[in-house]
């Protein structure tokens, strides 16, 4: 069957939101898990409207292991079987990029949430919105497209829990130190040009390891 | 990879005696604060490069284990990345051990510091991940793909983001570097031959290893054919 990558992604990335739709556990359960975190901060603080410093890190962090628990969903859910369906369905590149789309997709939607319960909680105090919000998204499509492959490996190794964490946090990190510094910045209202550096090096390293993603993923898609 | 001969190793002995014994030896400049602790330059820097050298070449055999996956491939992955973390434990030691007189702390949340430290955790990972699979053939496939995957974000992590913050370390944020120091090149002439001995010393170790490890195989075979 030969159709073209852009349709079997397309065809694919459909079938991720209806089956989540169908369940709509590792959504509702990412939702919830957002709030509570916020609360257990918000209460272990015991602060509304902590400093940019605190409130930005936070955020981040919460942000972050929310992340790695959806993600990490993503290649847990499928049965065996199904794997093996896609196979002679799908080609590999088409499955990781659906996947790393539809991660993006789900955890755009997770860090607006967070923003609007972190705001609602803990106050907003950013000043650059526009920047924040640009900044966001970039935080859920390198998150995704890191993490994704990270959750295949882990998936692979039938440990996924702590073995995802491991080998998620300190890859991830690089990335966070990027988002953390340009939300700051957002955050105090720079200028836009003190955050041209980090967003070009936070657009290079999702363009690399996009790039090692789709060159690896069928390695591993094979074994 | 295998180098014929004995030639190597007698370079690797002679350049690093001459490391041990120039390197605490011969004359160093005279300098504030960093006194005779520069010639930590010859063992604490070398270790960093040695260890991006064989991450690289422990990312190559990974690379070349997919391409054609022959366990003597996987073996030289594995090996290299021990090596490089070896490597990596011995230069954060060194760069501690020498912070704590120059600096005035064991950590000081340098950004190379962190940056490494960081990285040593993804290798860590590797490592762990290593350890989980039954079949070795899975093994080997997975982790080398981790390995990749871990290597094309370890490059960013250690060479771009310390160069966007401002770090203690000589030659970054304002401080001087080595070059400012070395007037008449006496550093230089200690510190090249010391790189090369000291990543050859690395590649001495993986080829130690890596053939344990084949005599280690084809005794469990053995083994195995005999019971």
């Amino acid at each position: 069957m030969k159709t073209g990558l852009l349709a079997e992604v397309k065809a694919l990335f459909i079938k991720e939101l209806m089956l989540e739709w169908k369940q709509k556990y590792a959504f509702n359960s990412i939702l919830v898990y957002m709030a509570a975190t916020v609360f257990v901060c918000y209460l272990s603080f015991n602060l509304r409207l902590p400093d940019a410093i605190t409130w930005n890190a936070l955020f981040w962090i919460i942000l972050l292991f929310a992340a790695i628990n959806g993600v990490s969903k993503s290649f847990q859910q499928e049965r065996e079987g199904r794997f093996l369906f896609y196979y002679q369905l799908a080609s590999a590149e088409a499955i990781i990029i659906s996947k790393i789309l539809y991660n993006t997709f789900f955890l755009a939607i997770v860090a607006f949430t967070g923003l609007l319960v972190f705001s609602l909680v803990l106050g907003n105090p950013v000043q650059d919105q526009p920047l924040f919000l640009l900044n966001l998204f970039l935080g859920g499509l390198g998150f995704s497209s890191t993490l994704t492959m990270i959750s295949g490996i882990a998936a692979k190794a039938n440990n996924s829990g702590s073995l995802m964490a491991v080998m998620g946090l300190p890859v991830v990190l690089p990335l966070l130190l990027m988002l953390i510094k340009v939300s700051k910045n957002a955050m105090d209202g720079l200028a836009r040009s003190a955050s041209t550096d980090e967003i070009i090096t936070i657009t290079a390293i999702i363009a690399i390891v996009l790039a090692v993603s789709v060159m690896l993923f069928p390695y591993l898609w094979r074994s | 990879m295998k180098i014929k001969g004995l030639w190597w190793k007698a370079l690797t002995v002679l350049l690093m005696l001459y490391t041990l014994v120039g390197g605490l030896l011969l004359d160093v400049p005279r300098l504030v604060i960093l006194n005779e602790t520069i010639r930590n330059l010859y063992f604490h820097v070398p270790m960093w490069f040695g260890m991006v050298i064989m991450l690289a070449t422990s990312a190559v055999y990974s690379i070349k284990y997919l391409k054609n996956p022959l366990t003597k491939n996987d073996d030289y992955a594995v090996e290299f990345a021990n090596a490089g973390i070896l490597f990596g434990i011995l230069g954060m030691v060194s760069g501690m051990i020498w912070a704590k007189f120059t600096w005035g702390a064991y950590w000081s949340g340098d950004p190379k510091q962190n940056a490494a430290a960081v990285g040593l955790l993804i290798y860590f990972a590797y490592a762990i991940l290593r350890g989980v699979f039954e079949d070795e053939q899975q093994r080997n496939r997975i982790s080398a793909i981790f390995n990749i995957f871990a290597f094309a974000a370890f490059i960013p992590l250690i060479f771009i983001l310390p160069r966007l913050t401002d770090s203690l370390h000589p030659g970054n944020g304002g401080n001087p570097g080595f070059n400012a120091y070395d007037l008449d090149s006496k550093l230089r002439l200690v510190f090249y031959p010391s790189v090369i001995a000291w990543t050859l010393l690395g590649v001495w170790v993986v080829d130690v290893k890596t053939r344990w490890r084949k005599l280690h195989a084809v005794k469990t075979e053995q083994m195995l054919a005999t019971s």
